[in-house]
């Protein structure tokens, strides 16, 4: 499904439309959802052509058990245009891997480590993906929608 | 000497009515005691606490610390910034699993002889928490005393302290253990 008409009236969703699945403008926030093969593309292309210097953070969302089970959220700030926005990726359950954001916005390095630390969402290309907030040894990625609460040691 | 106070067998009270050695002592200005008294006297009086807050049950700690309930009465106010020169590690919030490893290596560092206050509910049960992420501190470090609370108030804080004043004051063998005989 391409990206809805009406939404061809922001300069950002336009300028995306190739690179788009689908998208949305809710609340007065525009969210994009991009092919995550080319999430690299898209990224570079708002920063360099749409002037986002700015990535607010990375994370992930669990929809357990719909399938594809995972999203990478990339949240994106343009400072001098003062203006948001979101990109979406969405990734299987069984391998769940993007490629690094690191070589288009270097602060994208400890918000992708959490995000593999918490979610086990792999981020091919990544310098140093290793846990970041749970101690190195941990088994198992706790925001997992299947990880016992309590967790699984005691 | 000592008149008699009661009728009785005449060596009934002797052991305890005889304070006429320490009384003539006394009388030239020499107070007798033991040497684990004075220890016990001294450490107690002088409990120096590690700056050292997990959660929010830190903003009691520094309350407590500070004018208002002034800790220096009970004279422990010297909050150190190092284990080495710390007698009393107050655990002031929730200890996680990644931190429970730092608390141990902390409490190792810090000279004997150590106490430990688990301040607060996180601290001595995980608290309002059931999650994969906390442990509770008496599985990580021996503790002396437990305060309840979310978060306790400072007077709590300065309960224990006082109740922890109390053990000290009773521990036998602190002079052995001061020449290392124990």
């Amino acid at each position: 499904m391409p990206i809805p008409e009406t939404l061809s009236e922001y300069p950002v969703a336009a300028a995306l439309a190739d690179l788009a699945v689908t998208g949305k403008h809710e609340f007065g926030e525009l969210t994009l959802e991009i092919a995550a093969d080319k999430i690299i593309d898209a990224l570079r292309k708002v920063k360099h052509e749409l002037g986002f210097e700015r990535l607010s953070t990375v994370t992930g969302v669990d929809r357990f058990p719909a399938e594809p089970r995972f999203e990478v959220v990339y949240h994106l700030q343009s400072v001098k245009n003062n203006e948001r926005v979101r990109l979406k990726v969405r990734l299987s359950g069984t391998n769940p891997e993007v490629e690094s954001a690191t070589s288009v916005y270097r602060g994208a390095n400890w918000y992708e480590r959490e995000t593999f630390d918490l979610f086990g969402i792999h981020f091919t290309g990544h310098p140093n993906l290793t846990r970041i907030m749970l101690p190195q040894d941990w088994e198992g990625h706790p925001l997992r929608k299947d990880y016992p609460v309590t967790g699984t040691r005691y | 000497m000592n008149a008699p106070m009661a009728s009785g067998p005449a060596d009934l009270f002797s052991r305890i009515d005889n304070e006429s050695l320490e009384q003539e002592l006394l009388q030239s200005g020499i107070v007798t005691t033991t040497l684990d008294s004075v220890i016990n006297w001294g450490r107690k009086n002088s409990i120096w606490p590690m700056s050292f807050g997990l959660a929010c049950c830190a903003i009691e700690m520094m309350s407590m610390s500070s004018s208002r309930f002034d800790i220096a009465r009970f004279g422990a106010e010297v909050f150190r910034g190092s284990p080495r020169q710390s007698d009393l590690m107050i655990i002031a919030g929730r200890v996680s699993n990644k931190m429970a490893p730092v608390v141990r290596h902390l409490y190792q560092q810090m000279p004997e002889p150590r106490w430990v206050i688990s301040m607060g509910a996180c601290a001595t049960s995980t608290g309002v928490f059931n999650n994969y992420a906390l442990v509770p501190v008496n599985q990580v470090i021996p503790v002396d005393v437990f305060v309840p609370g979310c978060p306790p108030r400072p007077e709590q804080l300065i309960h224990a302290i006082m109740m922890l004043q109390e053990k000290i004051g009773q521990s036998n063998g602190s002079f052995k253990k001061v020449l290392n005989l124990a």
